[in-house]
């Protein structure tokens, strides 16, 4: 188990060493002057204070100098500063609060969501129940998520006023709820399909026959027997949102102008501000990874009968 | 026929595939953020019959699962060819003939979905919207499929090197929430046409579906008839094009309708960002990102752009569903 865990974490090094370098060439090799954005269109900076500039944040340095700098800094937790002189570090620790409180709600409202209605459907294959989830789910996927999200604005926080249209002004949970709800949707779909799947699989399996020949409630049966085992491929899907959720949060915080992860690196990407982009991605990366190592755990321990060790 | 393809998989091939997967959880890899989707068309693509049924196509417009769809999807790829012959249905048919005067009037007659902040025809607009949306969409579809054909099928092919190679290159972009560096490369980018574009979202996307064709075409390669094939004699060139992609190939076209839907959704995201196309590029995502300041005021102009994109993308993702459906055995 050890063994495997090790292994796990070395085969993530080339692919987090991979990832930055992408972000970071994205970042500093292709055209664009972050020195020219800070001064914006119509300043004039003197040649010496933009060489003095360029010196300071190593602009002036071979890319893969800038890289090596950056990624020593990185590791004893030095993001860096960025280009108006705050530490990106400090920028990270006040945002992370924010994203850490909407992922997790919108990661809780996918599971409930997801597990019911895929259990729903599956038990009641072929029935209304079962149309009524396929077709939500579909409508689902097939609604862009930007739309999904400025209706629910509109209708739910402006029209209606039931919640708050934006901001984290009313704390946790009002303030969370809708733009959740909204995140929550980027999972919702495929969780709730792939329990159904499961469900279905299952439910014709021979312990389910002992179960009901047993003369075990019905309800007994779904929940202990047929959603317990068919909840394998759910944790892993459930997992894995969380990820999907991290790239999510860009919009979804950008939308309801939540103070988070995603509205920083996206302000820092705008301002073309180096440092933030590259330090706040590379955590988001590294925090998927992570969570994929963690997933891969998991699946481990749910289901003794997949050997880790045997895993490539 | 695809099933008695699959029996006659000799043991070494099945194992490698087997192992591939490894750990039984072959539909919910570790895809990258947006490519979700990706897992989610196509459970366990691997195991698909990897040929497509010799007529199954004419059986498949008799559903009406297909063809209401379908229908949906000729009329969208029309009006994206010819948007002039339905511009013009109710006003004048220009969207660049602009009145300030009229700037963001609702909808009146001559007129039926408004005017936009610049004095507009929205009608207008949202009809020659839908030309870049939809060739984003398939330009994008295209070549990814391009991408994971050739690379798919070499991986599995020549395995070894160029596989590893591959499959590292892909692991990267697993491991990365792509809409980020999606904003990060179109952000420094200074031309951002259609083009521009889609090649950045080919290069976010090919991995998905590359690992889709490699997990096909690796259990194609290892079939009686393909080694026959190399026996005798045939060409590299010749064995993938002839007798490993035909075989293999099908996991991948199911996906190109899901996936045109996904890309549209894509390109309009990145342009609501405001990274994506710019004016003066008429599309839905430009019209989404100037309405999102005057939504309490002007409702319209946030209402018609976005029930064209949610129609065209539904119709694409209902087909691609109901493709997926009709092609895959086991889901029914």
């Amino acid at each position: 188990m050890l063994g495997y865990v090790l292994r796990r974490v070395a085969s993530m090094v080339p692919i987090l060493l991979g990832t930055t370098f992408l972000i970071f060439v994205a970042v500093y090799a292709l055209p664009g002057d972050p020195i020219r954005t800070l001064a914006g269109p119509t300043r004039v900076i003197s040649p010496s204070v933009q060489a003095a500039l360029r010196e300071r944040y190593h602009l002036d340095e071979p890319l893969w100098l800038q890289y090596w700098l950056y990624l020593s800094g990185a590791l004893r937790g030095d993001l860096g500063i960025d280009l108006r002189g705050a530490e990106v570090s400090e920028l990270v620790s006040r945002a992370w609060p924010y994203t850490l409180a909407l992922g997790l709600t919108a990661w809780a409202l996918t599971a409930i969501i997801g597990v019911t209605l895929g259990t729903l459907a599956g038990m009641r294959s072929g029935g209304p129940t079962d149309w009524f989830v396929l077709g939500t789910t579909t409508l689902i996927v097939g609604v862009p998520y930007f739309v999904i999200a400025y209706v629910a604005q509109i209708v739910v926080g402006v029209k209606l006023g039931w919640l708050p249209a934006s901001g984290v002004r009313h704390g946790w949970p009002a303030s969370y709820i809708l733009p959740a709800l909204c995140l929550a949707m980027f999972g919702v779909p495929e969780l709730a399909r792939l329990t159904r799947a499961s469900i279905l699989a299952n439910r014709s399996a021979d312990f389910v026959d002992t179960a009901i020949a047993k003369g075990l409630r019905p309800r007994v049966i779904t929940i202990r027997h047929i959603l317990r085992n068919s909840l394998i491929p759910t944790v892993s899907m459930l997992g894995l949102s969380l990820g999907y959720m991290l790239s999510g949060t860009v919009l979804i915080e950008g939308i309801f102008n939540i103070p988070g992860l995603g509205f920083v690196v996206f302000n820092g990407i705008s301002q073309q501000n180096g440092p933030v982009v590259v330090g706040v991605s590379t955590l988001l990366v590294l925090v998927f990874l992570v969570i994929n190592l963690l997933v891969d755990l998991v699946y481990g321990l749910l289901d003794p009968r997949i050997s880790l060790a045997r895993q490539r | 026929m695809p099933d008695s393809d699959k029996s006659i998989v000799d043991a070494p091939g099945a194992a490698r595939s087997a192992s591939d997967q490894a750990g039984g959880r072959p539909a919910v890899g570790p895809l990258g953020a947006d490519q979700a989707w990706v897992a989610e068309a196509v459970p366990g693509a691997v195991d698909l019959p990897t040929a497509v049924p010799r007529g199954a196509l004419r059986g498949l417009l008799r559903r009406p699962r297909v063809l209401f769809p379908a229908g949906v999807v000729a009329m969208v790829l029309l009006i994206a060819a010819f948007p002039a012959l339905f511009a013009g249905w109710f006003g004048h048919g220009d969207p660049r003939e602009c009145n300030l005067r009229s700037s963001g009037q609702g909808p009146q007659p001559g007129h039926p979905f408004g005017f936009d902040i610049q004095g507009c025809d929205l009608y207008a607009n949202v009809v020659y919207g839908t030309r870049s949306s939809v060739s984003i969409g398939l330009l994008v579809t295209g070549g990814c499929v391009i991408v994971a054909v050739v690379l798919g099928s070499l991986a599995a092919y020549y395995r070894g090197f160029v596989d590893t190679l591959v499959s590292r290159t892909m692991d990267i972009f697993f491991g990365f929430p792509a809409l980020v560096g999606q904003v990060v490369i179109l952000n420094t980018l200074q031309r951002r046409d259609p083009f521009v574009v889609s090649a950045v979202l080919i290069f976010f996307f090919w991995p998905g579906f590359t690992r889709l064709m490699r997990g096909s075409a690796l259990s194609t390669v290892d079939l009686d008839y393909v080694k026959a094939a190399s026996g005798v004699g045939a060409s590299p060139l010749r064995v993938i094009v002839r007798h490993v992609l035909p075989n293999s190939i099908a996991p991948i076209m199911v996906l190109t309708s899901l996936s045109v839907g996904a890309m549209i959704t894509a390109e309009s995201a990145l342009t609501f960002l405001g990274v994506g196309l710019r004016t003066p590029s008429i599309s839905w995502g430009v019209q989404l990102n100037l309405a999102q300041d005057q939504f309490r005021t002007h409702l319209h102009l946030l209402l018609f752009p976005s029930l064209f994109l949610t129609i065209t993308v539904l119709a694409f993702v209902l087909l691609g569903d109901a493709l997926r459906d009709a092609l895959d055995p086991r889901m029914r």
